[in-house]
């Protein structure tokens, strides 16, 4: 912008300002000492002006959609094309049960599918496993051989939909299982498309479900981002997730800053690791969370694209356009219901995947309102889907794109928390890059940080949640989802059975062989996808691998 | 170490905190502990995936007033009660077991029943929690 014309706003605002609206403030004062975002980013400017992007070049710094930096959208035709994917995170008891649900999914017009595994799985114990108990099929699907898996996806033609799987530690594991039933099926991995969460940096900072110490595990992480490109070219090896930070607690700047210093970190394992940046940048994927306050939600989308696109192409260099590109799955937040008056949770759902829409997601989980209690309910999740597809087809907000892109709130906002970001990088460069910081616990200790000031500003009222610390009222508790004990019985007397069945020297060696892969440097893949085919168990498998990797261990810290 | 931080903080109460399960989600637990810490309570937090045994042997050697395992992965059924009865085994009977975590409503009265003084779920306030164990150790 002209500088001349900034100036003149600028003049004109004071003036309102002084004549207006201080006058305005006298009669009735402003109604909070400070506004500030959900996460405590002020707000202090009560209106933005086109002096507040004074220092915002359009072409340099918006630009248009599909074109670098991406500020306005990642394609450019965005959702005037195609809707962003309508994908409801699912599982819970034993893979049959599961496979129910996901057809159930795709009959109600899910375009995805997506799998939650249980605990047990995602810590690499079989389900009959002494620290399994209790936990089996409990917060997603049992998974303990391929015999899970082909249950799983009985009937699904994995060529024609796509799968994202929420696993990280045993991530590759469970992608060779993926690879062996689709070869069952005679579908080439060429032809499978989906996503792995695979993002371990996010683990030992926020949702813990590590297994190896930091350096073995980001060697499996490329490991299968190598093998993806070569083998599994459709298919995101990672999902580099900023979504756990966030339920960790964190603002929405640090959920900002740390899944994009992960993100970093994992392009140059990958760099290190011998690959071309332009060969796996664009196969590089996302997974943000969308809380409560609309427009920094909005914002931090925004500038997730902008920073990347220019971080990728200032360290990297690339020649493909793609590989600067940011694709992101949303998921609304979590940890923003309530289980007091839990159908006020739909309405907080949906503004959440409103901003994620207005945000240019990609792909989109919107929490059934029941998630603070249990499970989702069949009906729950069939509101919840509900939701995007009013937002997709009644709302109006998918005909144009970008609707914000220009508003003056918004742009100073996403510049703002570029800023903010920044400043975090500085902190992390100083610590010795992401790893490092990691290992001195200070994200953990950030998020933390900023858990407890949340925590008291509810209790403080300073920030009002309706129906849990302003406007309660007695309630009838809700009709919640059960998974009985059985499902444990059941899934470790089959996973008995599997290992009882399964031809014993072919196991024997496929093991051997997958230490022997370990301990060198050659990529783990094709011996994991052997170990799986020869029905070794995921926490036959992980066992294997702690001999040779080790185990991570956390300092229990507050 | 025990004995002597004991001596230095007679008057302290001591509450031990670990998360038992499977999962990872420690936020709650963290902004607990802070909490009441800075309500003047020692409080030694163990961490995370701690089995029944190692909580109340922890709890033992710790010589706490108060144990809170936070759980959030649904093997409440299961670890509670084996908490509360290893408690009882070794002498801790009288020591309040408090838990939080996403519990369903009947599920908690039937862990009650089997020795768990009281759950906090989503939504409470620290300020509560303090003072549940404040009058908890006091009354006995």
């Amino acid at each position: 912008m002209a500088k001349k014309s900034a100036d003149a706003i600028k003049a004109a605002k004071d003036h309102w300002s002084q004549k207006f609206l201080r006058k305005d403030f006298k009669l009735l004062p402003e109604r909070l000492p400070a506004f500030t975002t959900v996460s405590g980013f002020p707000i202090e400017e009560p209106l933005c002006t086109p002096a507040d992007l004074a220092d915002t070049d359009y072409l340099r710094d918006i630009g248009f959609p599909g074109e670098y930096p991406y500020t306005r959208g990642a394609y450019p035709s965005m959702y005037r094309g195609r809707l962003w994917t309508m994908r409801q995170f699912a599982g819970y008891g034993t893979a049959e049960e599961t496979n129910k649900r996901f057809k159930y999914l795709l009959k109600k017009g899910q375009t995805g599918l997506s799998t939650a595994f249980d605990l047990p799985t995602l810590m690499g114990y079989d389900s009959d496993h002494p620290l399994s108990k209790g936990e089996v099929g409990r917060c997603g699907v049992a998974i303990d051989s391929l015999a899970d898996m082909e249950a799983l996806f009985k009937d699904i033609p994995l060529d024609k939909i796509t799968t994202s799987m929420t696993i990280n530690a045993p991530a590759s594991v469970i992608f060779a299982m993926y690879i062996a039933v689709a070869e069952k099926k005679r579908i080439p991995p060429a032809r499978l498309g989906g996503t792995l969460q695979n993002d371990i940096l996010k683990e030992y900072i926020a949702q813990k479900e590590w297994i190896y110490p930091p350096r073995q595990s980001i060697r499996l992480i490329t490991d299968t981002i190598s093998y993806c490109v070569q083998n599994v070219p459709k298919w995101h090896p990672i999902s580099i997730s900023g979504y756990h930070i966030r339920e960790a607690g964190s603002s929405a700047v640090q959920e900002l800053a740390f899944t994009l210093a992960d993100g970093l970190t994992y392009v140059d394992a990958c760099i290190k690791a011998g690959m071309k940046i332009d060969a796996f940048a664009g196969r590089l994927s996302f997974f943000f969370n969308s809380h409560n306050d609309f427009f920094e939600e909005i914002a931090k989308y925004r500038a997730a694209r902008r920073i990347w696109a220019r971080e990728i192409k200032k360290r990297y260099k690339p020649k493909e356009a793609q590989s600067v590109q940011m694709r992101f799955h949303t998921q609304t937040a979590g940890c923003s219901l309530t289980a007091q008056q839990p159908y006020n949770n739909i309405m907080r759902t949906t503004i959440q995947a409103l901003a994620a829409v207005l945000g240019g997601t990609q792909s989109l989980h919107t929490n059934s309102m029941d998630e603070t209690l249990a499970l989702p309910s069949e009906r729950a999740v069939t509101m919840a889907l509900r939701t995007q597809q009013i937002i997709a087809h009644e709302s109006g907000v998918a005909n144009a794109i970008d609707p914000l892109g220009g508003s003056y709130f918004v742009e100073a906002l996403t510049n703002k928390m570029e800023e903010e970001v920044y400043a975090y990088f500085k902190k992390i460069d100083r610590l010795g890059g992401m790893v490092e910081a990691i290992g001195q616990g200070y994200p953990q200790r950030e998020i933390a940080r900023s858990a407890q000031w949340y925590q008291q500003a509810i209790e403080k009222k300073e920030k009002i949640i309706v129906g849990m610390n302003e406007f309660t009222e007695q309630e009838e508790p809700l009709e919640v989802m059960k998974i009985g004990p059985e499902v444990e019985k059941k899934q470790a007397r089959a996973v008995q059975a599997v290992r009882k069945k399964r031809g014993r020297r072919k196991w024997e060696a496929s093991l051997k062989k997958l230490k022997e892969t370990a301990e060198g440097d050659e990529n783990l893949m094709p011996s994991l996808i052997e170990a799986v085919k020869a029905y070794a168990t995921v926490g036959e498998i992980s066992s294997a691998l702690k001999e040779v990797f080790g185990e991570y261990k956390e300092p229990a810290l507050f | 170490m025990n004995t002597k931080s004991r001596r230095f903080s007679k008057n302290k109460i001591r509450v031990l905190l670990a998360k038992a399960g499977l999962d990872g989600h420690d936020r709650g637990i963290k902004v607990i502990a802070m909490a009441l810490r800075d309500a003047g309570m020692e409080v030694i937090y163990l961490g995370l995936r701690r089995t029944p045994e190692e909580i109340v042997n922890a709890a033992l050697e710790e010589d706490v007033d108060c144990i809170g395992v936070s759980l959030l992965s649904g093997a409440h059924n299961v670890l509670y009660p084996e908490i509360a009865s290893l408690m009882k085994k070794k002498g801790l009977a009288d020591k309040p077991l408090i838990g939080g975590g996403i519990i369903p409503e009947e599920d908690m009265a039937r862990l009650r029943k089997k020795g768990v003084a009281k759950f906090f779920t989503p939504g409470a306030k620290t300020e509560d929690i303090v003072r549940f164990i404040e009058g908890a150790v006091r009354k006995k």
